[in-house]
């Protein structure tokens, strides 16, 4: 659905672009595939890395780390493998609301969910590219420590 | 533009690594087949209409006007729109970084980039309504305003722990990668 709209507004401005211009719209699209090239280097690495971390890291090993209420360890076990793991939004969310539906703890969910979406570690090729290594890995560090904090107060906010 | 064996050199390397993997473990050849397959779909049908967008962005928003509407001294209308520009986005985080790139060679400020990579992580509105409905509305918001407390502080701090050389070497890279 999202990516629809995306496809539709990319459709739309390209056409407005092409109506106003046709010489700037062919820059715009010579530079779109310039630096898609540029970076597709990084995109094959984080793809290779993204395969190999999810086939050992599957849907049920997750499970096993949410599914128990672990406390303080499950919660680290929990956001480690958030950080690590890159699963889209529509596998993750009904993965974890049916684990939490089993009686995984809230704040391992909620810590597994904000890491998922703060922290990247298979995707730090493609972000030093851009960022550089000390902005990048110093992001996922403070996210990393924020999915933390966030986790325990939804937890406290979940229990009121 | 260097030699394109030497820029390829990393992805020959995963690619022998993944080799090795799936030769050893066999177990798991599978599921890192079907996943490597489902990635690449994913990303091949999310990046394009992406770098179309940032082509026209770059050709059609002068410099000027992104300076004014994001840049030093853009204040809360500058935080605001890192905000909705990342909310209204589509697509896993990798999307974000061209976009923050050329939003970079615009002149956009370096803390309202990374409140821009902020919202684009975690306040995507197509994931808060999927969040929503499968976690409770009372787990979304509670997330929801922290991220965004979050999302400022992160900001703050790195924009204030990065050396300020290393910021404007960032914004020299980004004329070469946007």
């Amino acid at each position: 659905m999202d990516t629809f709209i995306l496809y539709l507004a990319a459709a739309l401005c390209l056409a407005w672009s092409f109506a106003k211009s046709r010489g700037k719209t062919r820059i715009a699209l010579k530079k779109a595939w310039k630096s898609f090239e540029n970076i597709l280097p990084q995109f094959f690495v984080v793809l290779i890395l993204v395969a190999l971390c999810l086939s050992v890291l599957d849907t049920e090993t997750i499970s096993l780390v949410l599914g128990k209420d672990t406390g303080v360890w499950g919660v680290l076990a929990a956001s480690l493998v958030g950080a690590i793991t890159l699963i889209p939004g529509f596998v993750a969310f009904p993965a974890a609301a049916a684990l939490m539906q089993g009686g995984a703890g809230t704040v391992q969910i909620a810590a597994f969910v904000s890491s998922l979406m703060m922290v990247g570690v298979v995707t730090l090729p493609l972000e030093i590219k851009y960022f550089g290594k000390r902005a990048a890995l110093l992001r996922n560090l403070l996210a990393y420590i924020f999915s933390l904090i966030a986790a325990v107060w939804v937890g406290w906010v979940v229990r009121l | 533009m260097k030699p394109l064996l030497r820029r390829y050199t990393v992805v020959l390397v995963a690619m022998a690594v993944f080799v090795v993997f799936l030769v050893l473990l066999p177990v798991y050849q599978g599921q890192a087949l079907e996943i490597l397959s489902f990635q690449t779909k994913t990303l091949l049908l999310v990046i394009p209409p992406i770098f179309v967008l940032l082509g026209l962005l770059d050709v059609w928003v002068p410099r000027e006007r992104m300076i004014r509407l994001m840049g030093e001294g853009s204040g809360v209308k500058g935080v605001m729109l890192a905000f909705l520009l990342g909310s209204f986005a589509a697509g896993p985080l990798y999307g974000a970084f061209p976009v923050a790139a050329v939003l970079m060679k615009k002149g956009a400020s370096f803390t309202n980039i990374l409140i821009f990579i902020g919202a684009w992580s975690t306040t995507k509105i197509p994931m808060l309504l999927f969040e929503n409905s499968a976690l409770g509305t009372r787990f979304t918001l509670a997330r929801l305003a922290i991220d965004i407390v979050g999302i400022v502080v992160i900001a703050m701090a790195i924009k204030a722990l990065l050396p300020k050389a290393e910021v404007e070497e960032l914004y020299r890279q980004a004329e070469k990668l946007g």
